[in-house]
């Protein structure tokens, strides 16, 4: 590794350690081998699959919960007799055991794959048992999480949810992988986990196992170091970490403007005691997995717990994002062929009212009992008229403060006529970026663009700023790239009035805004903003900034 | 044959947990059931495999059918756990 690498940081922390690839799927060979004994191809193919049905059983009982259920499901299809069958088939028609077992596997990825939704995830859990079955005909290494027997930074093309589950923290030092974006599995896995993580870095698998590297969660730099340093590199962090831990207090420039930093969370378990309030609650998991919508009293309920966990603190919610891209059975919504751009978030309310009308009369129940400012906001909103509709219907539920989220650049260009009929708004980045740079923010082959120091993304939160700024409007971010710490200097410096993350972004960010004063940051914004690119903007900030 | 029609009680429909619960009952019957969903073929249901393909969702309903010595039993135990919301039973649903 002669030099460093750089991919998209998407959880910080800075930590060195030795290098380890998790395997590659195993490939098949060119040429086909011809089959002599079918009775023994079959046999060998068995042995093979409940080899790996074994492995998979083995690795269910070291954990528990749900990834125990995941697995010992996985296990029980590696030992399946519909998959035997048809290897047997394959078998039966001259193909060898690897390549009969591909064959099968391809075969019944496409059963699941038009069964959509949860039954096309399964698809993910055919092709780990297939590789591992041809890993282990093929004699080739076993693919999954390398066991080096010491701390290592692990390198992967992508994490499965399967692998994630059993990823030790003890273990792994950090996360490096080729493909996936700031919102994908292996990003969120990581910073609820607290380990530092780079993706979208397109040569990292080509380090050789075991080299000695340093890797930088925040700037997304991984360079190779010498194995002596290693130990004085971790304990540099580890008191980094402590340093940042013992900071305390609102969210606030050296020279004491405010900028408050809000967590982004899923319930009452990710709230933690010192935050300023929740800039973004995400109302969705309450309507997964229904095939009803929860009544009133069940949403009234669950809010009503969380607001009271807060005292007088604020709290935005944001109400129901789902549709096509995230499909509800209760909502009865057609398949979409875009589905990104299709109904969803506040477009829901188009098809069918009452989801929307149900939560905001919860809401403000919620409200009403509890201490908490409550706010709420729409998602997907495009024009100010939406908006505008959106907020008399937060008002005739009795609730005071109503907002709008900025995803659509329509939104962001448009963002003081949106002002002129809402309270607030909040900039959802992820999304934000993923339709100004039409780029799928699924798509890990795309990760560059998706970076949110692309300077139009960042043009179009100025202008955000910039209107809210002209009318004494709140204008906060509650994407990904709120967590960023540099990128928070950047946002301060915009006018941005809050900063919403999650629970384990805060310290950095809050350590950033105390060493700069606002000055400072409208100096780096402005840095920022004039860059060509986003990795020049990254830089540039960074070289501005005082770390 | 023996069958019985079951509406499916998990919310979530047959995959996940309740697919596999419902996988190794079948399993653990002395005769072979099997289970379809509308006009397809029936398929083993002691297959996870099977199971997952016909995917079938909360309140759909399917066909169970046994055939030998303890077939009623046999469908007696699976309706009752296919009419269950077997994933609202879980600790962490």
């Amino acid at each position: 590794m002669p030099e460093a690498l750089t991919g998209l940081g998407v959880s910080p922390g800075r930590t060195a350690g030795p290098l380890y690839r998790m395997a590659a799927p195993p490939t098949l060979p060119d040429r086909v081998p011809t089959v002599t004994d079918r009775e023994a191809e079959i046999a060998l193919a068995t042995k093979a699959l409940s080899y790996v049905a074994t492995v998979l059983d083995e690795r269910a009982s070291q954990v528990d919960g749900t990834a125990a259920e995941v697995l010992s499901t996985e296990a029980m299809m590696a030992a399946d007799k519909t998959l035997a069958d048809a290897v047997a088939a394959a078998v039966g028609e001259g193909r060898p055991a690897a390549w009969a077992i591909t064959d099968a596997v391809a075969a019944q990825q496409e059963t699941f794959a038009s069964l959509g939704g949860y039954f096309a995830e399964r698809a993910a859990d055919l092709a780990d048992i297939r590789d591992r079955a041809v890993a282990h005909l093929l004699d080739e290494p076993m693919p999954g999480l390398p066991a080096p027997g010491e701390p290592y930074v692990l390198a992967a093309d992508d994490l499965s949810p399967a692998d994630t589950a059993l990823l030790d923290p003890a273990s792994v030092l950090a996360i490096v992988t080729r493909r996936g974006g700031p919102t994908s599995h292996t990003a969120i896995l990581a910073r609820a986990r607290g380990l530092p993580a780079v993706v979208g870095c397109a040569d990292i698998l080509s380090v050789t196992d075991g080299t000695a590297v340093s890797v930088d969660g925040t700037t997304g730099q991984v360079g190779p170091v010498d194995p002596a340093e290693v130990e004085a590199i971790r304990a540099e962090a580890a008191k980094e970490k402590e340093r940042l831990a013992s900071l305390t207090g609102p969210g606030r420039t050296a020279d004491g403007h405010d900028v408050p930093l809000l967590l982004n969370v899923g319930g009452v378990g990710d709230l933690t005691e010192d935050a300023e309030g929740v800039g973004l609650f995400r109302t969705e998991f309450l309507f997964l997995d229904r095939t009803s919508a929860p009544g009133v009293d069940e949403q009234q309920r669950v809010y009503t717990e969380l607001f009271a966990a807060l005292g007088e603190r604020k709290i935005v919610v944001r109400t129901l994002d789902a549709g096509a891209d995230k499909p509800l059975p209760f909502l009865g919504l057609a398949e979409e062929d875009n589905p990104a751009l299709g109904v969803r978030g506040l477009r829901v309310a188009r098809v069918d009212r009452s989801v929307l009308t149900d939560q905001l009369t919860a809401i403000a129940g919620a409200a009403a009992a509890t201490e908490a400012e409550v706010w709420v906001m729409a998602p997907m909103v495009a024009t100010p008229a939406e908006a505008a509709e959106f907020a008399e219907a937060v008002r005739a539920a009795g609730l005071p403060v109503a907002g709008a989220m900025v995803e659509v650049p329509a939104a962001a260009m448009r963002a003081n006529r949106l002002l002129e009929v809402v309270d607030f708004v909040s900039i959802g980045t992820n999304d934000l970026s993923q339709y100004t740079m039409a780029a799928d923010r699924m798509n890990g082959d795309l990760a560059d663009l998706l970076d949110p120091w692309q300077p139009a993304v960042l043009e179009l939160v100025f202008n955000c700023a910039d209107a809210g700024r002209a009318v004494g409007k709140s204008v906060g971010i509650c994407g990904e790239a709120a967590g960023d710490p540099l990128l928070a200097l950047v946002f301060a410096g915009m006018g941005i009035t809050s900063l919403s993350m999650s629970a384990a972004s805060v310290p950095a960010v809050r350590a950033a805004l105390a060493a700069h004063t606002l000055a400072e940051c409208e100096r780096l914004a402005a840095v920022a903003l004039d860059a060509p690119d986003a990795a020049t903007a990254r830089q540039r900030v960074a070289d501005g900034a005082h770390t | 044959m023996p069958s019985r029609e079951v509406v499916v009680g998990s919310r979530i429909g047959l995959h996940g947990r309740p697919a596999a619960i419902v996988v190794r009952t079948a399993a653990a019957q002395p005769v072979t059931v099997r289970i379809s969903t509308g006009d397809r073929p029936p398929v083993d249901a002691s297959s996870i495999i099977a199971v997952l393909s016909l995917g079938a969702k909360g309140g759909d309903t399917v066909t169970i059918e046994a055939e030998g010595d303890g077939a009623d039993e046999a469908l007696d135990a699976l309706a009752e756990i296919l009419g269950r919301d077997l994933d609202a039973e879980t600790a962490d649903a």
